[in-house]
């Protein structure tokens, strides 16, 4: 079953910061929900395991996630895949495109992903509520992190 | 007739049972050191299994086995087999590909078996499979039915590398065609009969039990046909001979054809119950049935029709693509061949068919038959030509049906059938006068004034029903027989016991085999039981559908009945001390002719019984006797239904405001019975209709796997059906009946389709005709109006 969300977000840093913290094992696991280890296999590629609640269905993912066509500090795509065993697995991705303005930078997210077995059975309402939830918690985590570490610095 | 005879409306003697919740279903069955079964399912719809690790779930405390395809090869377990032989329009057989109960090497749709696990508990079975790790290198699944059969597409089974089971025709197409060439009018229609997923109410169950001492096995399962299973799972797939294996269908709640099949999940409980050499239960949960329940219908279908300049049917040319999912299920092949083709010559009077049928694999669950099974397949396609016919050559639909009917029986039509009775004039102008038809303008207008747009649609249909007569089917590639066997064993005091082949999953036999032993033998209805669904009790069965439990399974009891009375009549003449030419039974007593000498039936009985006075005679003690009874035709009911729809077009949603069903069912042993049969019919057929729609993403991912996105049809979604009937009694069996159990669900679909048609004014509606499609509909219907 596949799905598509987008949506912005404006983070009080400098885009150099913001890229950084996009490349960030550590600010990554912090930020993915569920996220319980992130590591890095190659500068671009990381192994990732994300447990998840959907309704009714739990799971472990575990997968692999790697960074595509950087360009620095403009941007770039994230992907993955994960299998969660009885659950069903997911896949997809998300084009990143950081802004220069003045509030700092403007971060725009096209999402698109594919997700199999139990998940996808539970029915696109629900999946599609919870995907946004989580999308939404993940870019409100990172805008935390890049406005914590901003403000400190 | 008699309070509880045949023809009397008994109430359903099971209700009680059930409605008390003291009906005994397989899932509450519990075996002494049950354990359970969890499997876990793919959830991809195409993919190659590199490699299956289940140590860590193995290793799970109260985890019993893990077991896999690789286990079942090794046991020499054989796959589950599509029972009906289809060959092609070349003569080649049909391309069935291998279907294992659990995967091996591949999986071929969402659900497909990957592994089992047996535990302790069902929670830690899930927990354990949660732990497997399957390493799935992911194929390029293919769902949609023309893209399968493109050159280049993904191959489900490499026996079928364009993914066509078969591509198989029936009729002349000489005849067809030259009918076509000289046709006045020919009217053409592209349809799609969607794929819907059967929802009993009951889901599917399995305990599987092996006794190591006597070295035999037992099956408790949701089956229509426990004989067919044990035969499947002795003959075929080589789980056990069958005088070892005992399998017991006990209460089933509800079937629709889907509880028919012989499935991966029962076959794997019982070969699992000997390897942890405990009981093993599995019980599907409602996705998994969604998931894994062979599904119905799924046809894509151009078809034409030739009229002559009076209106005149000259023939019928159809081409049919039908999804038979990723493996073939039991009879899948022969439902959308040899139960459809047949079929469409409907009630009229059609000299040249000819039909092409294609099956095609796809990444997604088999499909197998479905309430009507092939019939409300065909009956779409005839009843939406003939109703789309009329109007093209503007010709009142009723009037139009009327002219080309079938008036002389029998009637030989060019596909196969050979119609014994009916009157379809008859079914026909009882309808339109139950519907009010001359009133109809009227109430289209009143819908009109309340921005309202009403339409009237017609289906005049007919089925194959009864099924079957051995010989025929044989010819035509089936595996098995299909008659029908029963054992009416009458106690020393008088009661009666009925073993029959047939199975109840809500028909109500209990109380309509009843019905007619109180009718054949004058006892009262208490003193009947009837017995099914368990092969050490029955000695065989051929089981429940297609409508035949009436007519064949009926007609079997109705046959030993007769040897029971002809056996009576042998023991009475001997307590009568009366040649037995003089005996005569009538009223539940045996009675010598021209005297006031008689004795009950309970009474001859216990004579039966006790031998006093005929022993050392040539008579056998015992009042027991069996018949097999072979039908020598399909029956064939038929009927007029008429649906009136009123149209919100502004919202799309569609109300069905009236309903008349007018059905020859021939001889009618309960019609309070019947009349349920109808309702439920019409009511899976208006779902069919209106609601439901069974839908795979383009990955293959079944999204439409919950009631949150699968629509069932609820009581305030229908109107207050007004049923009758008129008869013609089957010739060809012993008590006239010709079935009723699909026809609802036959009759619905196209009657509502016509009625959303004709109220639009266009024939751009598909199914489900959801408040969506009509409303787009509505739009289209209004552009063309304003351009006009």
């Amino acid at each position: 079953m596949a799905m598509t969300m987008n949506g912005e977000a404006v983070l009080p840093a400098p885009r150099e910061t913001v890229w950084a913290k996009l490349n960030d094992p550590e600010v990554l696991k912090a930020c993915i929900p569920g996220c319980q280890s992130l590591e890095l296999a190659s500068p671009t590629e990381f192994a990732a395991v994300a447990k998840v609640k959907v309704g009714p269905v739990s799971a472990t993912f575990k997968g692999r996630v790697h960074l595509l066509d950087l360009d620095p500090p403009n941007g770039y795509r994230i992907q993955g895949e994960g299998e969660g065993g009885v659950a069903g697995f997911a896949k997809g991705g998300a084009n990143v495109r950081l802004e220069e303005v003045p509030e700092g930078t403007k971060l725009v997210y096209d999402v698109e992903a594919q997700i199999g077995g139990k998940l996808a059975q539970l029915g696109g309402r629900l999946i599609n509520g919870v995907a946004k939830k989580m999308a939404d918690e993940f870019f409100g985590n990172f805008a935390k992190a890049v406005g914590s570490e901003n403000a400190a610095a | 007739m008699t309070a509880t005879g045949i023809g009397a409306p008994v109430r359903r003697r099971e209700d009680f049972r059930f409605i008390t919740g003291q009906g005994r279903y397989t899932d509450d069955i519990e075996r002494p050191g049950q354990t359970y079964a969890y499997f876990l399912r793919s959830p991809h719809a195409h993919a190659a299994i590199r490699s299956i690790d289940a140590a860590a779930a193995r290793a799970t405390p109260g985890v019993l086995a893990v077991l896999t395809g690789d286990d079942l090869a090794a046991d020499g377990v054989g796959g589950l087999i599509c029972g009906w032989m289809i060959h092609s329009k070349d003569g080649t057989p049909m391309k069935a590909g291998a279907h294992p109960a659990l995967a091996q090497g591949k999986v071929r749709y969402v659900g497909d078996h990957v592994a089992v696990v047996v535990a302790e508990t069902l929670a830690i079975a899930k927990d354990a499979a949660e732990k497997i790790v399957v390493d799935y290198q992911v194929l390029a699944p293919v769902v949609d039915m023309n893209a399968a059969v493109k050159k280049g597409a993904p191959v489900i089974h490499d026996v079928a590398p364009d993914n066509v089971v078969y591509d198989w025709h029936l009729g002349d197409k000489a005849a067809a065609d030259a009918a076509f060439a000289k046709a006045k009018h020919v009217t053409k229609i592209d349809l799609v009969n969607n794929r819907l997923v059967p929802n009993p109410m009951e889901t599917r169950a399995a305990i599987g039990e092996y006794d190591g001492g006597s070295e035999s096995f037992t099956l408790y399962t949701t089956s229509q046909n426990p004989h067919v299973a044990r035969l499947v799972l002795s003959a075929f797939i080589g789980i056990a001979p069958e005088h070892k294996l005992r399998v017991i269908a006990p209460d089933v709640g509800g079937g629709f054809g889907s509880k028919i099949f012989i499935y991966a999940e029962e076959t794997v409980c019982v070969w699992a119950a000997k390897k942890v050499g405990r009981p093993v239960k599995w019980t599907s949960d409602r996705t998994e049935a969604f998931l894994s329940d062979a599904h119905g219908r799924d046809h894509i279908t151009h078809a034409e029709l030739a009229l002559d300049d009076k209106g005149r049917m000259l023939g019928l040319r159809v081409k049919t693509k039908a999804n038979l999912g990723a493996y073939l299920s039991t009879f899948s092949s022969c439902v959308p061949t040899y139960l459809y083709a047949p079929l469409l010559s409907g009630q009229y009077d059609i000299p040249a068919i000819y039909c092409e049928v294609e099956g095609v694999y796809t990444n997604t669950a088999p499909v197998d038959a479905y309430r009507g099974a092939g019939r409300p397949e065909a009956t779409f396609v005839v009843e939406r030509i003939v109703e789309v016919a009329a109007r093209e050559i503007g010709q009142d639909p009723a009037a139009f049906r009327k002219k080309n009917f079938i008036r002389k029986f029998p009637h030989q039509t060019p596909v196969i059938m050979a119609y014994d009775t009916g009157d379809y004039a008859a079914s026909l102008d009882k309808a339109l006068e139950l519907i009010d038809y001359k009133n109809i303008g009227r109430r289209k207008r009143e819908s009109a004034r309340k921005g309202k747009m009403r339409g009237i649609g017609f289906s005049a249909y007919i089925e194959a029903c009864g099924i079957a007569p051995s010989a025929a089917v044989g010819s035509l590639g089936a595996g098995v027989g299909l008659w029908e066997s029963a054992e009416v064993r009458v106690n020393p005091v008088g009661t009666v016991e009925v073993l029959t082949g047939s199975h109840s999953h809500g028909q109500g036999h209990e109380t309509t085999f009843a019905q007619l032993v109180c009718d054949r033998l004058g006892i009262p209805i208490d003193q009947v039981s009837i017995v099914h669904g368990d092969t050490d009790k029955v000695q065989f069965g051929m089981g429940t559908y297609g409508s035949r439990s009436g007519a064949v399974g009926m007609s079997a009891i109705a046959k030993a009945l007769d040897k029971v009375i002809a056996k009576g009549k042998k023991v009475a003449a001997y307590a009568l001390e009366a040649s037995e030419a003089d005996i005569e039974f009538k009223d539940g007593r045996f009675g010598v002719a021209g005297t006031d000498k008689s004795l009950a039936f309970g009474e001859v009985a216990l004579q039966a019984y006790i031998a006093h006075k005929f022993s050392g005679q040539d008579l056998e003690p015992g009042l027991k006797e069996g018949a097999f009874y072979d039908p020598t035709n399909f029956t064939f009911p038929s009927g007029v239904h008429v649906c009136e729809v009123e149209i919100d077009p502004d919202t799309g949603v569609t109300r069905v405001d009236r309903w008349v069903a007018v059905d020859d069912f021939g001889v009618i042993i309960n019609p309070m019975i019947v009349e349920g049969q109808v309702h439920g019919g019409i009511a899976q057929g208006v779902g069919q209709a209106l609601l439901e729609g069974a839908h795979y993403d383009a990955s293959g991912q079944l999204v439409t796997a919950s009631y949150m996105d699968y629509c069932m049809p609820r009581a305030d979604d229908l109107p207050s059906f007004k049923v009758d009937h008129t008869t013609t009694p089957c010739p060809s069996n012993p008590l006239g009946i010709k079935g009723c159990g699909e026809a609802g669900a036959i009759a619905a679909p196209p009657a509502v389709i016509n009625a959303i048609t004709d109220a639009l004014g266009h024939e751009d509606v598909t199914m489900p005709a959801t408040p969506q499609v009509v409303w787009r509909a509505a739009r289209k219907a209004a552009f063309r109006t304003a351009a006009e």
